[in-house]
């Protein structure tokens, strides 16, 4: 008979090339019971979960599944086994529909042995999920996966993974794309596989959710194992401290910075479709938050606003002149700068390194015509990544050998060598850890005590009531409601109107 | 581990120098021919046109691109030329006017890429089409006799006993070089090439930059054509067949990648003065061109082989 727990990894080790990632990593899991994962990127929690899934083969330790100590060679072994895994990064087909997605690799055959798929066993299926999970509505098994957004997509991985019946699910960051009622679905998908006795894995930043669903919380730190906790006992700032190694000083910083004159007006913004009519107005030193449910447009306003997207009428005034911005050029001419959600698709040039990547929009600085200084840039790249204190070897390293909150701060640095008089911070903490979270508010305060205008789209709504002066609110294309102080710093308030209430 | 790659890198590149070594030291012992200065001005001169097309190839290839059209491009300039000659005009002027209709066509590619989303390799695909028929219908099939001896100068000339061309490719490659090493114009190649949507929101004219990339590969093209025409005394409308494909291996073979925004001139300097040599000894050694052919093909599988393991990247 199979001990207490389902699944136990003990004692893991595992190094790349010399660098240790994981040392006597442990983690033990109940049957029927969330355990939440946390540590700040780079502990090593992904790494765990690779090893466990049989991505990566283990330098030392045990993986036990039932009582049984396994030794999976591939992926496909684990899931065989009962382990599936939610991937933080998705990897839809774009081109196959959502019924083909789910049961890719695993299709029904019309006749057993030969090779030819019974689609209509696999939509037949594929509905009887999606009703299960309320998701009928918007999602059909014969859609194409290219035909749904981002939280969409996410919801059929979450979908997928549990459609193995697995014993053990590996949820990786499930929620980082999904906006507030898709979460709630997942809750409930959440529960339901609580009382079927399936142990649930959860890597999460977010500390409202680990203390709103998880039963146990495990703590990785720099590849070690710092100790497990349950939930009930635990307290905000004691897993801080566990996962950071240092006192934390709770909540957020708050702006003190004087409000000076509007910088920035942006009249009638509309994109057919996306937007419309859209107006707001920054100043000089504040924090503007952006609210709204995943796809209200705020992110395409933005885009539209620095000339990425184009922009079929509305106005910019610029410190009371009116403006035109064709192209990003024209805006970081400007100085609206925009540092872009996704860092990978927009922020950053992956394959090069660090100094290119932050010199891209910043030769005028470091150029005579068309030649570069290089004198000049390298000692203006450390400069601008050091005061972001990211952590690297030199302005030399390759940008996709950073984890996800350096990467942010080279974005940042890069934004702000471009002396920004507005900059626009699109979700600027998504999937980064809580010490770079912390870094990056700092220097959020700091710009605005410099008189930098700033606009933060945020989709954590504590990020957005305790860092914004102001808060302006979008559903479905446009500015519902624009809330100031106290009036800013309700969650109910800013929900209403984000589910397009009045 | 950023160390590491590097070292391998190096590695990488000197092990390319490394081959070169090994071929000359090779034939230098086996053959009395291969280290006459007349067998190595005779490589360089090989070398040349083949070279300046692959230093405009590097550039296509770093934006994520390919250009299939230098070798028909090469095919226009000679007819081209070889008609104003026989007509009496200018040598000078006839190159110019050649270089005018090189660069439309390098502005047809860039325009139907940058601006009207067409995929690289069916825009060129289109192209060389096109500007093969071109050269056919210009010389209605037939070659150009250039009989005129300034023109001739430029693929049969020698200025202090090195010929000509081998200036011209030392000129182009060194252009090159200092566009993608000290420019932002060369960082902006390597930026689109390496995520197009993080360079356009970073201010980059990604369109006019691809574009002027594609105007570039052309005017390579270009110079390569006048070369030939002049070596060979004749503009013929068939010239410079399959000429892009030398290009694209010793780009490859350079170690850039396909995918763009990884690369290096240098590695294709060193990727086409390997073919050359190669090429060049296996004529030596009587090796016939079939065999010729297979050859080079095993070289580009090795060298890029080499390239991904250096790199890292087996998936």
């Amino acid at each position: 008979m199979a001990g207490k727990y389902i699944l136990e990894a003990k004692g893991i080790d595992k190094s790349f090339s010399g660098v240790t990632v994981l040392k006597g990593a442990e983690l033990c899991i109940e049957p029927g019971e969330l355990h939440a994962l946390m540590g700040e990127n780079g502990a090593g929690k992904s790494t765990l979960m690779k090893i466990i899934m049989g991505i990566y083969t283990k330098d030392a330790g045990k993986v036990i599944l039932e009582g049984q100590e396994v030794n999976f060679k591939s992926a496909r072994e684990a899931l065989d086994a009962g382990i599936s895994m939610i991937h933080q990064e998705l990897s839809p087909i774009p081109e196959m529909t959502v019924a083909e997605n789910v049961f890719l690799g695993r299709e029904q055959k019309k006749i057993k042995g030969l090779p030819f798929v019974d689609k209509k066993e696999l939509n037949r299926k594929t509905q009887e999920l999606l009703e299960e999970y309320d998701l009928s509505e918007y999602i059909k098994p014969n859609m194409k996966m290219k035909d749904l957004n981002i939280a969409q997509i996410q919801m059929m991985e979450i979908i997928k993974a549990v459609s193995y019946n697995s014993k053990v699910i590996i949820m990786d960051e499930p929620t980082s794309s999904l906006s507030e009622k898709e979460t709630e679905t997942l809750f409930r998908i959440i529960a339901n596989l609580k009382e079927k006795k399936v142990g649930i894995i959860y890597i999460s930043h977010r500390m409202e959710e680990v203390f709103e669903l998880a039963d146990r919380v495990s703590v990785l730190r720099d590849g070690q194992f710092i100790g497990c906790v349950k939930v009930a006992d635990a307290s905000r700032e004691q897993l801080i401290n566990m996962m950071v190694g240092r006192e934390l000083e709770g909540g957020y910083p708050s702006n003190t910075a004087e409000k000076g004159e509007v910088v920035l007006e942006l009249k009638n913004f509309t994109r057919k479709g996306v937007f419309k009519n859209v107006n707001l107005q920054v100043h000089a030193g504040e924090i503007l938050g952006m609210a709204g449910l995943v796809g209200a447009g705020r992110s395409e306003v933005m885009r539209a606003l620095v000339g990425y997207d184009k922009l079929d009428s509305g106005e910019i005034i610029l410190e009371g002149k009116k403006i035109e911005i064709k192209h990003p050029k024209d805006a970081i001419k400007h100085h609206i700068i925009m540092a872009s959600e996704d860092r990978k698709q927009l922020g950053l040039v992956l394959c090069r390194n660090i100094k290119e990547n932050v010199s891209l929009q910043n030769f005028d600085k470091m150029s005579t015509g068309s030649f570069i200084n290089k004198v000049k840039e390298i000692q203006l790249a450390k400069q601008y990544t050091e005061e972001m204190s990211t952590k690297m070897n030199g302005i030399g390293d390759l940008v996709s050998s950073l984890s996800g909150g350096n990467q942010q701060k080279v974005v940042l640095a890069k934004c702000l060598m471009s002396d920004p008089k507005v900059l626009i911070m699109d979700e600027p903490t998504r999937g980064i850890d809580v010490g770079a979270k912390a870094t990056i508010y700092n220097i959020m305060i700091n710009l605005a005590k410099q008189g930098i205008a700033i606009i933060m789209i945020s989709s954590e709504m504590p990020e957005l009531i305790g860092m914004s002066d102001r808060v302006i609110v979008m559903a479905e294309g446009e500015v519902k409601g624009e809330l100031v102080g106290e009036e800013a710093k309700s969650q109910q308030t800013i929900m209403n109107l984000a589910f397009g209430g009045e | 581990m950023t160390q590491k790659k590097d070292m391998g890198k190096i590695l990488r590149q000197f092990g390319l120098v490394f081959v070169a070594l090994i071929i000359i030291i090779f034939m230098s012992i086996t053959s009395d021919v291969f280290l006459t200065s007349q067998n190595i001005i005779n490589i360089l001169r090989q070398i040349a046109i083949n070279g300046i097309l692959a230093v405009g190839m590097t550039f296509v290839i770093l934006t994520g691109g390919i250009d299939l059209s230098v070798g028909s491009v090469v095919g226009i300039t000679g007819v081209i030329v070889g008609s104003f000659l026989q007509n009496g005009t200018n040598w000078v002027l006839a190159s110019l006017i050649a270089l005018v209709i090189s660069i439309i066509c390098g502005i047809i590619n860039g325009w139907l890429i940058a601006y009207i989303g067409f995929q690289p390799f069916i825009a060129t695909l289109s192209t060389m089409t096109i500007g093969r028929g071109f050269a056919q219908v210009w010389s209605d099939g037939k070659p150009y006799m250039i009989s005129d001896e300034s023109f001739k100068q430029i693929g049969q000339g020698s200025f202090l006993g090195i010929p000509i061309p081998i200036f011209l490719l030392v000129i182009f490659c060194v252009i090159g070089l200092v566009i993608l090493m000290m420019t932002t114009f060369g960082r902006y190649v390597f930026a689109i090439g390496g995520n197009m949507s993080a360079a356009k929101l970073s201010g980059v004219r990604t369109q006019r930059i691809q574009t002027m990339v594609y105007v570039f590969s052309s005017i390579c093209a270009w110079m390569a054509g006048l070369i030939l025409a002049a070596r060979i005394s004749s503009g013929q409308p068939n010239a410079g067949e399959s000429y892009e494909m030398d290009a694209i291996a010793a780009t490859a073979i350079g170690g850039t990648s396909m995918n763009g925004g990884i690369g290096s001139l240098t590695g294709t300097i060193i990727g086409f003065i390997i073919l050359g040599l190669l090429q060049n000894s296996m004529n030596l050694m009587n090796i016939n061109s079939f065999w010729q052919q297979i050859v080079k093909g095993i070289l580009i599988i090795v060298a890029v082989f080499l390239d991904m393991r250096t790199k890292g990247k087996k998936n």
